[in-house]
């Protein structure tokens, strides 16, 4: 699926005071004087940070005028600022969407640079690069009858934005979360889960405690919920659970009701056997250059010396998107091509498959 | 006068080479908020300037008004010419991982396109400094300034050129990185030639609508003074620049040298250092003049680092002069007035055979 990406309208006086301002634009000042009136470079400013479990913490973030939105369950790509320098991470949502406010979930890993800080030393006040908010691993439109979600870890926190969305419906499907964390103590939103169960017919929770009821297995889903086969599930934790999910689901034909969310990206990789690279045209430098079918477009254009706007260069903050006028793209991370037509597209992701044109 | 090279051994050589690489990594690896802070507030004080400065030129038919107005324009330009896109285009803030303040991205208020005088100036100047032939810079092609240039008549006349040059740099700066003369060499394609001469056109035509017709446009019975004030404020930012530059690597005393391609090729790190070295010269005075000059005040540090950040410049600057006093290397250095007098000078000596 395509990442939505809805660039903010140019305003009808833009036009001018973007000549005024060249080559800078409007947005730079405005950016300047506050980064959450910046559309160019969506930014949120940090209103609380809320501990959240052992070494896990919720941050509530209010964003500026460049915020496009998300769905229950997506996950947003942040920048923070660590000692001068900006690095990007992705944190699941954990607020429902259309509030004032987006809250996220994160849990610090010892070794980690980012997520530390994320939780110990950010502070309200502190302001944060956020690009659109993305992934599938949503709630569908209609809802199904019956759900279940199975999570594991820090796993729970795209199904939190979930289930906040469902306990604010009028009417919500027949729902069971599977939840496994080590101990009760290590268990993420476990007040806030005692309660929207006690608070919800429709909810059902079995939490699982790996110190004393070991990993979670195919048995032991089947034996919580007999009914695993009419429910349309989610499930998202280590890459284990999920293998161990995809396995017992496909046994039975039904992988097309699974759905699964995996933290790790999966690495940008050279395309296998058979793939092609192309002609890359940049239509307004009039550049033109031979592009290899694994590498980057934004590698493609930097080498033949065109400006390329960039990011993150991994494929989460959307700093690098360029329509793709006609022609075809690889994405690198899942080998999946997309189509011209002005679509944007993420060059540091995406390849040339075929000759294509660029607008840049 | 240009020199010949001078050729300590090659042990020493290259112990100036790991020296000079150590401080190099002793900044790299200290980078971090305070430059950051540097970067941002010199962006704040630029645009804050520019502001002010086309506010006040948009009432200049008061007189205070066109004066202050055209300072903080010229103020500004100046600025974002060579503190902010001179350094961000040689990749200098690349590190902060901020798109905003890249390389690849940024776009300044100059007539030649960022990419197009990266190609020129990051690319051919920086890595053949002063090497006779190779680097355009010696003379931009128009100036002879080197004895093995050839001499030809039309070199009486260059103290004219350079001078003519100096209000006009940015358009100047701009046809040089056309390199119409690498068209008939061969060296660069008609229809290459062609596409970037229309990207420059477009740029070009845009800095200059919104200069000298839009802005005075809007100042509506202030039109005339407010393009007054934005042509002298181009002007003197271009006077500014051509200054600083020329000073840079054009002083008596700065070598030229006539490096084979073979020899440039097989050049050590070291070797080059050494090249970069003797290749410019600095200009001393106050912080002011180093954030106004883009810190090519330090030219010496700034060809020897190109892409370390420009604000740690002036705390190099003492310790390569201490690494060129132990190696008995020349670090030429002077006052802007003598930098500036030695540079005509050289002017004046090349437009004679």
């Amino acid at each position: 699926m395509v990442h939505s990406f809805r660039a903010p309208p140019i305003l009808p006086w833009a036009w001018l005071v973007n000549r005024l301002t060249s080559p800078l634009t409007v947005d730079d000042y405005l950016g300047m004087l506050d980064p959450l009136w910046s559309a160019r470079h969506p930014a949120g400013r940090v209103g609380a940070v809320r501990p959240e479990g052992p070494g896990a913490a919720t941050l509530t973030i209010r964003p500026g005028r460049g915020w496009t939105g998300h769905r229950a369950g997506q996950y947003l790509p942040v920048g923070v600022e660590i000692d001068g320098v900006r690095h990007w991470r992705t944190y699941s949502i954990t607020s429902p969407p259309g509030d004032s406010d987006v809250t996220l979930a994160v849990k610090a890993h010892p070794d980690g640079r980012v997520s530390p800080h994320m939780v110990h030393r950010t502070v309200p006040g502190t302001v944060l690069r956020l690009g659109p908010a993305q992934g599938e691993f949503t709630l569908p439109e209609p809802l199904p009858d019956r759900i279940l979600f199975i999570t594991a870890g820090s796993g729970i926190t795209p199904v939190m934005g979930m289930l906040r969305t469902l306990a604010r419906c009028r009417t919500a499907p027949d729902t069971l979360l599977l939840h496994s964390a080590p101990t009760p103590a290590e268990c993420l939103f476990r007040d806030e889960l005692a309660t929207l169960e006690q608070e919800l017919p429709w909810l059902r929770i079995h939490l699982n405690h790996t110190r004393y009821d070991g990993r979670l297995t195919s048995d032991r889903i089947a034996g919580v919920c007999p009914d695993w086969r009419d429910r349309d599930a989610w499930v998202c934790g280590p890459a284990g659970l999920l293998d161990t999910a995809e396995r017992q689901w496909a046994s039975v034909g039904l992988e097309g009701r699974l759905r699964v969310e995996r933290f790790h990206l999966t690495p940008v990789q050279p395309p296998g056997e058979g793939a092609v690279g192309g002609r890359v045209r940049f239509a307004r430098s009039g550049v033109e250059t031979d592009a290899a079918a694994g590498t980057p477009l934004l590698a493609v254009g930097e080498a033949a010396g065109v400006p390329m706007p960039y990011g993150c260069r991994r494929g989460l903050c959307f700093g690098c998107l360029v329509p793709l006028v006609e022609g075809r793209v690889r994405d690198l991370r899942s080998g999946e091509l997309r189509h011209g037509q002005s679509e944007l597209i993420q060059t540091c992701v995406n390849a040339a498959a075929g000759s294509l044109t660029l607008d840049l | 006068m240009a020199l010949p090279a001078s050729a300590p051994d090659a042990t020493r050589t290259e112990e100036l080479g790991r020296e000079l690489d150590r401080l190099r990594a002793e900044i790299v690896t200290g980078r971090g908020a305070a430059d950051a802070h540097y970067i941002h507030t010199v962006i704040a004080v630029q645009r804050g300037c520019e502001v002010a400065g086309r506010c006040a030129l948009a009432v200049s038919l008061l007189p205070p008004a066109w004066v202050a107005g055209t300072t903080l324009l010229a103020l500004a330009k100046t600025l974002d010419n060579m503190e902010l896109g001179h350094n961000i285009l040689h990749g200098q803030w690349d590190w902060l991982g901020d798109p905003a303040i890249h390389s690849t991205t940024w776009e300044w208020d100059f007539a030649t396109p960022a990419a197009a005088w990266k190609r020129t100036h990051n690319h051919q100047h920086h890595t053949y400094t002063n090497v006779v032939g190779r680097d355009r810079d010696l003379g931009y092609t128009v100036l002879r300034m080197a004895p093995e240039q050839p001499w030809h008549p039309v070199h009486l006349l260059q103290p004219v050129f350079a001078a003519l040059l100096a209000p006009v740099f940015e358009w100047g700066i701009a046809l040089y990185d056309l390199e119409v003369d690498a068209v008939p060499s061969g060296r660069k394609s008609l229809r290459s030639f062609l596409g970037e001469a229309t990207t420059l056109l477009r740029k070009a035509v845009r800095q200059s609508a919104k200069d000298y017709v839009l802005f005075p446009l809007l100042a509506g019975p202030s039109a005339l003074p407010c393009l007054l004030g934005n042509l002298t404020a181009s002007a003197a930012r271009n006077i500014w620049a051509h200054t600083v530059i020329f000073c840079g690597h054009f002083p008596a005393d700065v070598h030229t040298f006539t490096y084979t391609e073979e020899e440039i090729e097989g050049e050590s790190r070291g070797e080059w250092y050494l090249r970069q070295i003797q290749g410019s010269a600095n200009i001393e005075g106050g912080p002011l003049l180093h954030v106004l000059s883009g810190n090519l005040s330090h030219q010496i540090e700034h060809h020897l680092f190109p892409d370390l950040p420009s604000n740690r410049y002036a705390e190099l600057a003492p310790q390569v002069r201490e690494i060129c006093a132990r190696h008995g290397l020349p670090y030429v250095s002077g006052p802007l007035w003598r930098q500036y007098a030695s540079m005509w000078g050289r002017v004046l000596r090349h437009a004679l055979p």
